[in-house]
């Protein structure tokens, strides 16, 4: 019996190489090594499932979507970096739906412990051998772990391309691997080979020893790389899946039941045939699609068929829903997933603090509504073309829907305008797959309006969360939270995967108990809600409810102490964590925290640890005659490992933006049954003249035991409560229902 | 009956009814992907297009009524021949997911075409119709100022 605790994360396994320096392969022989699903064309040699051979450099392919965050760069550079090419060499595609790129950095997502605590110590390995079976068909991107789970898997595709092509060059040379170097895509020895020359005897080299750098000599991870997406998305040229564009192809717009889950009992497709360039109506079950020679023709259509929906199984209104949630508190704690010394002890102790926090249903509202494009071909095959964040499911579903084999469809994901998690479901996926069947040898394209994108989203869901706690000599005794919240996993994942995970739901209590804060008594609870509105992952999941909650009350909590905010918290996190300290104490100096504050304008601050990297944000607010402004920003963040400076601060900058656009304005409501917002003037995110000046910092002190951190969603969660407890500064009132324009008023 | 439209400095026919906005006809009627669908009513800007120098929304512009010269981000500049304003916005690395990037590169184009030099303010006051929902603004005020220097320097 091997001991497995002896087998590290490093040993993940390329065309049979053992690695060097990570003991044997081990980990993922669990399963099976995954098949290379890149075919040879003429002039691109497949090396490996990520690396391709071409005449004029290298094609890289990308395991994760590209949805804004920078991933195709990151991964692209961790690959080159190894294959020793220049960088006007590469070229980035993503992977078609394959098990070999599945998301190892899952395996970062499996554990219900707080994440600073696994970044103190040395890697669990048996966490990893647990999870893999889990992760290895999740081909998804998601969770803030594309740049973890290829850290090591697209450095290893590098090495053992590169190792394979000079294995190939040795051969021609009569000569040992070690006696050749690599340099700008050749091998160079006595003679130099371009890598094209060798790539085709390098496939079929199996190289027995693949080291990898050292960092010292790393030319392109830790630097600023000039994204390999930029020109195309500066010059209109970048394909995103509503781009798709075939000859001969129709246009096609869905209108979904909005009383989600509801039947449709009639309707009349006659006011949307007598629209110019409408061909059909086609009856969906529960809704209808409308096809046409062009998207507007099929929209103006759509909204004209009378439709006689049946209801939701959800009650009508807000008021009702969070009335739903606010039952939850009566019931067992479904998660208690922290629960240090005694707090029911310490707070009877009297002498209290209590408050009650409220956060409304969020949409994702990415740029480019949701869409898909499919092509039923006479022979009985499907193709698709769908920004998607999980191929391997999108296209068995799409599949399904039409009575495929999943080998019968190919499942292309272009490049998405937005994710934010809203492009895990595969539904305008399957309903285009189903529009095309209507249509035999016609490609369709699907496009939802903006107001049918809000209706049938999958959303963040509404929460209420109560806390109590309690000061000593000016000191944090105890806190205990409770949060009453419908889970955003089981309701996804009873959709996607057709089972709910029993067990704790750690996304009802990630940002609340998992926090690096040493009171004595630190209690926090999940209470699930049965409420059926239908959910999904929002950037940063359940850390942007909680972090508000729990943020928001350690604020309250330090007024009460009358405590500075930024040392109270400092305070209670100095022994436990140094690295979150850190970051608190970066955004203190930046911000200038300590020196006098300006008159007319107030500060919060706030902290969360999330997806392995902690993050502080301080907020400054003004009072100004047209209501209150945004001034300016400071973040400090920690994922251990920088591997792209101007992508983590964008991310860091964008994931900020879209917490502060959530809690100043953003609010789905529901009235029927039905969503009420409709588009972007009453779901208004913020626009550029509302935004505060960012200043950002990169610290590195939380790598020590090879820890990474995610860096797409962690900026999200401290925003809501730094914008909170700023506005508490500037004005004396505490607002604990978000949005906050409900009690402020903001410069519009 | 086709509609004719004079897009990018070449004469195009395309065959919708003239109601059909002009954004539309651009990606659907002509396949020209560039110019972006983000919400149909100019909520967000992302179709933004030039009519003869200003920027519109071509959202709301029928077809029918789209007479002036139409500069659209294809006509902008390429890759390969990049306006100021996206050899800027490449500097500045201003793009994440970069589909509202379209619009706000052209509605920045024409501010600077009536405003070399713009302010803070005159910045705010022309953007503030573009969306971004990756949050990329610092970037764009950045890129804009940089392009305005780039362009004064010639």
């Amino acid at each position: 019996m091997a001991n497995w605790k002896k087998i590290t994360r490093r040993s993940f396994m390329v065309l049979g190489a053992a690695v060097v320096g990570g003991a044997a392969f081990g980990v993922y022989k669990v399963t099976e090594v995954p098949p290379n699903p890149l075919i040879p064309t003429p002039g691109s040699v497949p090396l490996n499932p990520w690396v391709i051979i071409n005449a004029d450099g290298v094609t890289v392919i990308a395991p994760r979507a590209e949805m804004g965050q920078g991933i195709s760069t990151t991964l692209a550079a961790l690959v080159a970096e190894e294959l020793d090419v220049d960088w006007a060499q590469v070229r980035v595609l993503h992977g078609p739906p394959a098990q070999a790129y599945f998301n190892a950095g899952f395996a970062e997502r499996m554990s219900n412990e707080p994440d600073f605590k696994l970044a103190s110590q040395p890697k669990s390995h048996n966490v990893v051998l647990e999870a893999v079976p889990k992760i290895f068909l999740l081909q998804i991107t998601g969770g803030s772990t594309g740049a973890i789970g290829g850290y090591e898997q697209m450095r290893l595709a590098g090495a053992s391309a590169r190792e394979a092509l000079k294995a190939a060059a040795a051969k021609r040379l009569g000569v040992t691997s070690d006696q050749l170097k690599t340099e700008g895509g050749r091998v160079i020895g006595a003679r130099s080979f371009a890598y094209a020359e060798l790539a085709e005897e390098a496939a079929s080299l199996v190289p027995s020893d693949v080291q990898l750098r050292d960092p010292s000599i790393w030319r392109y991870i830790g630097k600023a790389m000039p994204r390999l997406d930029m020109a195309a998305k500066s010059t209109g040229t970048a394909q995103f899946g509503i781009d798709t564009w075939l000859p001969g192809m129709k246009f096609a717009t869905v209108r979904m039941n909005p009383k989600r889950g509801g039947t449709m009992r009639s309707f009349d497709p006659k006011p949307a045939l007598a629209v110019a360039g409408v061909e059909r109506v086609i009856d969906l079950g529960t809704g209808i699609a409308v096809v046409a020679n062009n998207t507007w023709s099929a929209m103006q259509g759509a909204a004209l068929v009378a439709v006689d929906w049946g209801p939701a199984d959800y009650p009508a209104d807000t008021a009702a829903m969070l009335d739903t949630i606010a039952k939850a508190f009566a019931d067992e704690p479904n998660s208690r997933l922290r629960d240090d010394g005694d707090v029911e002890v310490d707070l009877a102790k009297g002498d209290v603090i209590e408050a009650e926090y409220r956060i409304p249903f969020l949409a994702h509202a990415a740029m480019e509504p949701l869409n898909a494009t499919a092509w039923l071909k006479p022979d009985g095959t499907l193709e698709v073309w769908c920004g998607n964040q999980a191929p391997i499911m999108t296209r068995d579903a799409c599949a399904a829907a039409v009575g495929l084999g999943g080998d019968k469809v190919t499942l292309h994901t272009p490049m998405m305008g937005g994710g934010f998690g809203g492009r895990t479901d595969p539904v305008p996926a399957v309903l285009a797959a189903r529009v095309a069947k209507e249509f035999v040898g016609t490609p369709v394209k699907l496009t939802y309006s903006r107001e049918e994108d809000l209706a049938q989203d999958y959303y963040r869901p509404a929460a209420i969360a109560r806390l109590t706690g309690r000061i000593e000599g000016g000191k944090a005794t105890a806190l205990w939270g409770r949060t009453a919240v419908p889970s955003a996993a089981r309701n996804a994942l009873g959709r996607l995967m057709g089972f709910a995970p029993p067990g704790p739901d750690r996304g009802s209590v990630e940002g609340g108990f998992d926090q690096p804060y040493g009171l004595p008594n630190y209690r926090y609870d999940g209470h699930l809600s049965d409420l059926t509105v239908p959910l999904g992952f929002w950037r940063s999941v359940g850390n942007s409810m909680n972090a508000f909650f729990l943020e928001s009350f350690i604020d309250e909590m330090a007024h009460a102490a009358a405590a500075d905010p930024l040392t109270f918290r400092l305070d209670l996190m100095r022994e436990t964590h140094a690295p979150s300290a850190a970051v608190l104490q970066k955004v203190r100096e930046m911000s200038g925290w300590d020196s006098l504050k300006r008159p007319g304008f107030g500060r919060g601050v706030a902290f969360c640890y999330s997806f392995g990297t902690p993050v502080a944000q301080v907020l400054e607010v003004e009072q100004t005659p047209d209501g209150i402004r945004m001034t300016r920003a400071w973040i400090a963040c920690d994922p251990g490992l920088a591997m792209d400076p101007s992508i983590i601060e964008a991310q860091m900058t964008g994931a900020m933006v879209y917490g502060l656009s959530a809690a100043a304005q953003g609010a789905i409501t529901f009235a029927d049954q039905q969503v009420v917002e409709s588009n972007f003037y009453d779901y208004e995110p913020l626009r550029l003249h509302q935004v505060p000046a960012f200043e950002v910092a990169i610290l590195q002190n939380n790598g020590e035991f090879g820890h990474i951190g995610g860096v797409g969603e962690p900026g999200t969660p401290p925003a809501a409560p730094a914008l909170a407890n700023a506005l508490f500064d500037l004005t004396g009132k505490r607002a604990r229902d978000l949005p906050l324009r409900a009690a402020f008023d903001f410069v519009t | 009956m086709p509609v004719t439209l004079n897009i990018n400095g070449s004469v195009q026919s395309v065959n919708l009814p003239p109601d059909v906005p002009l954004l539309w006809a651009l990606r659907d009627g002509l396949g020209m992907t560039g110019t972006k669908f983000g919400c149909g009513v100019a909520a967000c800007g992302a179709c933004t297009v030039m009519i003869d120098g200003e920027a519109v929304r071509s959202c709301q512009v029928a077809l029918g009524d789209a007479t002036g010269q139409i500069t659209t981000i294809e006509g902008l500049g390429q890759p390969d021949n990049l306006a100021p304003i996206q050899a800027a916005w490449i500097k500045h690395q201003v793009a994440q997911c970069g589909y509202c990037q379209s619009g706000q590169i052209m509605q920045a184009a024409a501010l600077l075409a009536a405003n070399p030099a713009p302010s803070d303010q005159d910045i705010d006051d022309a953007m503030q119709g573009n969306l971004c929902r990756c949050g990329t603004y610092p970037r764009i005020r950045a890129a804009i100022l940089e392009a305005a220097d780039m362009m004064k320097a010639g």
